[in-house]
């Protein structure tokens, strides 16, 4: 069993940049990392694959300028390879842009289970799974818990506002992960230097057909008109805990009647 | 004005929160239609009418099928036999992403999401979208003539009955869906929990990472017992496993406005401040006085989670 996993490199989450005025681009000039949020994705890829008694875990990934230290750790974890999509032209791409993108690099792989995480930590639009699967031509089951792979169908544990909902839908199919579902393996030593000889496929969009004018700015079909500062919350009374801490909220929520 | 569609959702004849909130703005902006998924829009559209839908559309019963890929194709074949609206709305929930996702690859649209407010004053609607914790909102709009879809946030706007007559209930076709329709939901499972729900809920404790580990997030549920309200956790904690993703406040879990919100062991993260920063009353204890949660609290004790709380407890079931 082939499976793809999309991860992101993203910006240090403690770092998260600006937004420059005059681009309107988010400014990420640091070294980027693995979005925590896939590392769920990468490690429920390798347990199934390791369940299924074989098969590669790839990834697929979008980043400027080649960045590959994210992709570096999720290789390390385990993943066999790497798609690796890298392009000028894709700066300002949006959620269906990038899912175009990660779409077209699948062909390049040809999997049988596509992962996901159900949004990135830094533009949480969470739209990219149903995206890409319906770019694919695919079924897709979002917010798994937990996932099942046998009789050529996917088993997952969806979670609702309720609980969960129990959902089979036959492979290929694009299923996204929610975090804290498993427990990404850290990479060992051992991994850390196989990674480094491990096989990414660097790739532009004129290699994946990809028209310039669908990705990018010009893409996007959407401008920001606006960016100003919320209307800030005023900080209260913030004080030490001299053993009356407690005291200090109950009347506290004496006062707001809460109690 | 034209035609506003917003995508609703139920569960046992009861209309989500979501859905009402989502009706009192879109009543605002243009008439409007009602897409449902499920076999009861009967039972729903009375409420529906109440707080502004004229019509609601449903596919029916879809036999398990997921809804996602089902109202993603009936939506784009109606927008494409030419009845176009001024904008769709969807919230933002587990189905909401999976529709306006799918229904964005099939009209080339892009989505804008995480929306807090709509604003249709100069002719085209503006989509407000809190970045960094909250403390900046970029205002975004649609260029080009594609129909503008937008995932709205809950809690962002007030559900209030507009005393409508009921919805007139209308059948929905849905295309052939191929191997996109072909994942079915086979069981439900509802997991029971005591007192109010997270999201509803007039106070609410939530527990983070300053807690140490997963066994002391008791004393997190225990509080919220002790005043009605409901238990709620940073994403640090869901992602270490120690409570289920449903627990979770903030940018990437669910959004809360209660009278009361206390904030323990969390140093208030961008992604969790999103999450709460609408509560009335904010209340953090944390041993770091220079955590950002305090720059947005009412009452924040600088102190250890492990002394103050249980003393709180034991004061409470003193009285």
């Amino acid at each position: 069993m082939n499976i793809a996993v999309c991860v992101k490199q993203i910006p240090d989450p403690a770092d998260p940049g600006t937004i420059d005025p005059e681009t309107k681009t988010l400014q990420r000039d640091v070294k980027l990392i693995l979005d925590e949020s896939d590392s769920y994705g990468v490690e429920m890829a390798l347990q199934l694959a390791e369940q299924a008694g074989g098969g590669d875990v790839a990834l697929v990934s979008m980043a400027p300028n080649n960045e590959m230290n994210g992709l570096r750790t999720a290789l390390a974890m385990g993943a066999a390879s790497a798609v690796l999509v890298s392009d000028e032209a894709l700066a300002g791409t949006d959620a269906l842009g990038t899912a175009k993108v990660l779409a077209a690099a699948m062909g390049r792989i040809g999997p049988d289970l596509v992962l996901t995480a159900t949004e990135s930590s830094d533009g949480y639009t969470g739209t990219v799974p149903a995206q890409l699967a319906e770019l694919m031509g695919l079924p897709s089951v979002t917010f798994a818990k937990e996932i099942g792979v046998g009789d050529g169908k996917v088993h997952v544990k969806r979670q609702t506002e309720a609980g969960y909902d129990e959902v089979e839908c036959p492979l290929p199919a694009v299923v996204s992960v929610t975090a804290g579902v498993v427990e990404p393996r850290y990479p060992s030593f051992k991994g850390i230097m196989a990674a480094k000889s491990k096989p990414v496929d660097e790739v532009g969009i004129a290699d994946l057909g990809i028209d310039a004018a669908a990705v990018g700015w010009a893409g996007g079909g959407q401008e920001i008109v606006d960016i100003v500062a919320a209307p800030a919350r005023e900080a209260g009374e913030v004080v030490e805990d001299e053993g009356d801490g407690h005291e200090r909220i109950v009347a506290f929520l004496e006062e707001l009647k809460v109690l | 004005m034209g035609s506003i569609w917003v995508h609703a959702e139920a569960t046992d004849g009861t209309v989500a929160s979501i859905t009402l909130e989502l009706l009192a703005k879109a009543r605002e902006l243009g008439e409007v239609k009602c897409f449902y998924a499920g076999s009861d829009a009967d039972a729903i559209a009375a409420e529906l009418g109440a707080h502004g839908a004229v019509t609601v559309h449903t596919t029916g019963d879809l036999g398990g099928g997921l809804h996602g890929p089902a109202l993603a194709a009936a939506l784009a074949a109606t927008i494409d036999s030419g009845a176009a609206p001024e904008a769709i709305l969807f919230g933002t929930t587990y189905d909401g992403r999976d529709i306006a996702g799918r229904l964005s690859v099939k009209l080339d649209a892009p989505v804008i999401t995480n929306v807090v407010e709509l604003d249709g004053a100069d002719g085209a609607l503006t989509g407000v979208e809190p970045v960094f914790g909250g403390t900046t909102n970029v205002h975004t709009r649609f260029t080009g003539a594609k129909t503008p879809i937008f995932l709205v946030r809950p809690k962002s706007f007030t559900a209030e009955p507009s005393d409508g007559p009921a919805a007139g209930v209308e059948a929905l076709d849905v295309p052939d869906l191929g191997a996109t329709g072909t994942a079915v939901m086979l069981n439900r499972h509802v997991e029971e929990s005591e007192g109010p729900k997270l999201d509803e809920a007039a106070v609410v404790v939530s527990g983070g990472r300053g807690l140490g580990e997963a066994d002391k997030y008791a004393m997190i549920e225990e509080l919220a017992a002790a005043l009605g309200g409901a238990p709620g956790a940073s994403r640090a904690i869901v992602d270490a496993g120690w409570v289920p993703y449903s627990y979770q406040v903030g940018q990437t879990g669910k959004v809360v406005k209660p009278d009361v919100y206390i904030a323990c062991g969390i140093s208030g993260a961008t992604q969790h401040m999103v999450g709460m920063k609408g509560s009335k009353t904010i209340i953090a204890v944390n041993k770091d006085p220079e955590a950002p949660i305090f720059s947005i609290v009412d009452l924040g004790i600088v102190g250890d989670v492990h002394k103050v709380i249980p003393k709180l407890l034991e004061t409470l079931a003193a009285r």
